[in-house]
């Protein structure tokens, strides 16, 4: 299940609708994802998530799919937020259950991963010197790599 | 076509989304990058390093060389920065 909003959270209410009533389910692995207020050296006042709309929610469900594939999955929750965030506040939420524990803990991970990498996130930090993209150094290597290649 | 652009290609081309009717000319991602980079100096500043930019064709990421005939929707961006801690 997939789900990109503005509204924040309760990881206690989700993690408990993902198993109730699931007997079958041995395990449940969770990542939550928080705004940090120290990034690059500096100190952040708020950060602004911009999404792309659409293709976030046709990534995410791709990725969800790929590890339904990979391991077998009873259930797999993302929720992303966007808009503006502060140090603290949760940004992520990632759950798998399963029957076993490794499935659980090992999807989950891949899940986190793949969303640092490929969902269509972009972040604006805001701090005293004023508000700036950040870049992503090692994927602007890949990206160069990639429109080089002609 | 639609082109939308996010993030900072979206501040520097001054537009969040346009509809561009490209020359038959432009076949692929990185000739309509070049074509839109020639419609203004904000459009040329946002394109003008490829190296820095990604793209999707109809919510697909895409290269270079793939083709963009026929796409309803194509949208240039940064290389994404997660939206989680590192």
């Amino acid at each position: 299940m997939i789900r990109v909003q503005a509204e924040d959270f309760d990881i206690g209410a989700e993690l408990e609708a993902l198993t109730r009533g699931r007997p079958g389910v041995g395990g449940l692995a969770s990542f939550v994802g928080l705004v940090r207020e120290v990034s690059g050296g500096g100190s952040i006042s708020a950060m602004t998530l911009e999404h792309y709309p659409g293709m976030t929610e046709r990534q995410l469900e791709r990725i969800e799919a790929e590890a339904r594939a990979r391991w077998p999955l009873d259930e797999v929750l993302i929720i992303h937020r966007h808009g503006r965030l502060e140090p603290g506040q949760r940004i992520v939420l990632c759950a798998t259950t399963s029957a076993h524990r490794q499935a659980a803990f090992e999807a989950c991970m891949f899940l986190v991963d793949w969303l640092k990498t490929k969902a269509p996130f972009w972040k604006l930090e805001a701090s005293q010197e004023g508000a700036r993209w950040v870049e992503s150094r090692a994927a602007d290597d890949d990206a160069a790599a990639r429109w080089r290649r002609r | 076509m639609k082109v939308l652009y996010f993030a900072w290609l979206r501040d520097k081309a001054g537009v969040a989304e346009e509809e561009v009717s490209p020359p038959a000319d432009v076949r692929t991602v990185a000739e309509l990058a070049r074509w839109l980079a020639s419609r203004s100096a904000g459009h040329a500043e946002a394109l003008g390093d490829l190296a820095v930019v990604r793209c999707a064709v109809d919510q697909d990421y895409a290269q270079p060389e793939d083709p963009v005939a026929g796409a309803a929707e194509v949208a240039f961006f940064p290389p994404v920065t997660g939206g989680q801690e590192p």
